[in-house]
């Protein structure tokens, strides 16, 4: 059914069982996002979960450091086709965060510094699947990265990983948060190879 | 299922080159014929995927240089090679005319220009050249009145895509300027040293954050960084700014 081309040997090859399809390595860490990257000076950061019935649960920078904290080593995979194996956060799990949040929501649309939006289903950030890092490789995020703190959810498509993440809004109905809405795949499962609408 | 009646899937495509051209040394221009091809806005990319002989596949993503009213069934990429890159050696290299490859799009809704009465301001690192290209393509069939600008960094005047094609359209249309920066080597006679995109090249060539232009940034990630910081600084509203990174670091 596809079409072959001849001559086409691949540089890149790698038949390594925990690539995901269409994937490539890479050793470099590649940027990807839609405007300038925002800087955020630490006395003013804040992180909030606001749940359905519109009740806030924020953080400071100097409690967000207070919390117990753990180091991950996981593999990410970017839409735009490369892989990072074995790659190395320091955050605060989702289930430290919603400890004390009671909700009955099912959904969630995770906000990040700039006015980036995404949206991940409440079980794809809870039980050790996702973390909001802030350092990356055993140094401070760099901004370009995310960093003062961004989401890292390793098991969906990087996209749905914000950066310069601020708060998590807890919602009744799945809604498509920004790359979503321009036509990127709704929840995003790199296995599956869920990159746009409708795959 | 509302949603689901209006989202189109992406399917893949079969593109024939229908034409080849370069537009330097290292940068081809494919003309691809996509049967029942459903349009495009400039900005837009497409995904391509190369098959080899026993199977292995790639995929990358390049943007659509062609103007969203292009001649019949089509799009045109250009593509710069990447040094010991995998597809995109091939796909300047090895694809002859008349040869077959799968794509599938247009992807991306955000880095667009949809005929808005703003002015424009495009920055360009490199290959990030194409998407911005075909807006300027786009503005030109449509004969719009709103004044574009583009700043196009490149290392070497040889290395300039679309330079003809460039110079023509600034000659015949006195909405659009084009300024160059060469960071290696400038041509003879060249005012500036060759130098890196820069505070003053932005604030003299791009437009007052006054005037609230759009604008658009393109290119390989540092260049693309550098370029929005400046803006940023400048006192560009971040949210007027839209970037495409391109990978790479050069
Ligand atoms: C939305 C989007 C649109 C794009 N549009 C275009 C386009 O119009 N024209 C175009 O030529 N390219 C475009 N690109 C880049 C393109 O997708 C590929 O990344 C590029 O062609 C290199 O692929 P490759 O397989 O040849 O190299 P690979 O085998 O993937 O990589 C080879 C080496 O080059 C590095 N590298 C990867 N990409 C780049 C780069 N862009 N510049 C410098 N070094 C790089 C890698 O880190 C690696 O070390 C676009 C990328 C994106 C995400």
């Amino acid at each position: 059914m596809s079409i072959i081309s001849p001559g086409f040997g691949g540089r890149r090859r790698s038949s390594r069982p925990d690539l995901p399809p269409g994937q490539y390595l890479t050793r470099d860490f590649p940027v990807l996002s839609a405007g300038p990257t925002p800087r955020i000076p630490l006395d003013r950061w804040q992180f909030t979960i606001t749940d359905e019935v519109g009740k806030k649960h924020s953080w400071s920078w100097k409690e967000f450091q207070e919390l117990p904290a753990e180091d991950v080593t996981v593999d990410i995979h970017c839409v735009t086709k490369w892989s990072k194996l074995g790659t190395t956060w320091r955050g605060v799990a989702l289930d430290t965060l919603f400890e004390n949040i009671e909700t009955t929501a099912d959904y969630t649309m995770v906000h990040g510094y700039g006015g980036y939006t995404t949206n991940v289903p409440l079980e794809d950030l809870l039980d050790g699947k996702a973390w909001v890092a802030y350092k990356f490789d055993g140094e401070d995020l760099a901004p370009e990265h995310g960093g003062p703190a961004r989401l890292v959810v390793p098991h969906l498509y990087f996209w749905k990983s914000a950066k310069w993440v601020n708060g998590i809004e807890m919602l009744q109905q799945d809604e498509p948060g920004f790359w979503e809405e321009a036509g990127y795949h709704i929840y995003g499962d790199p296995w599956r190879e869920q990159r746009y609408q409708g795959d | 299922m509302a949603r689901a009646a209006v989202s189109r899937r992406l399917t893949w495509r079969a593109a024939t080159v229908r034409e080849a051209r370069w537009e330097t040394a290292s940068a081809r221009t494919l003309v691809l014929d996509v049967p029942d091809w459903p349009g495009h806005l400039p900005g837009q990319h497409v995904d391509v995927r190369l098959t080899a002989p026993d199977g292995y596949s790639a995929q990358r993503s390049y943007s659509i240089a062609s103007s969203w009213t292009g001649d019949g069934d089509g799009v045109e990429l250009t593509v710069q090679r990447v040094e010991d890159g995998e597809v995109s050696t091939y796909l300047d290299d090895g694809l002859e005319v008349g040869q077959q490859l799968e794509l599938r799009g247009p992807v991306g809704g955000w880095f667009v220009w949809r005929n808005e009465p703003a002015p424009v301001l495009l920055v360009a690192g490199g290959s990030g050249v194409v998407p911005l290209m075909a807006m300027i393509r786009a503005r030109g069939d449509v004969r719009g009145r709103q004044p574009f600008r583009l700043v196009y960094s490149v290392r070497t005047p040889e290395d300039v895509c679309f330079a003809g094609e460039l110079a023509r359209r600034v000659r015949d249309d006195p909405g659009l300027d084009v300024h160059y920066v060469y960071t290696r080597k400038t041509p003879d006679g060249w005012p500036a040293p060759a130098g890196r995109l820069t505070v003053a090249t932005l604030n003299t060539h791009g437009w007052p954050p006054d005037f609230a232009p759009d604008v658009f940034v393109c290119g390989p990630t540092s260049f693309v960084e550098t370029a929005a910081d400046i803006l940023v600084a400048l006192g560009h509203d971040p949210k007027k700014i839209r970037t495409e990174r391109f990978g790479g670091t050069s």
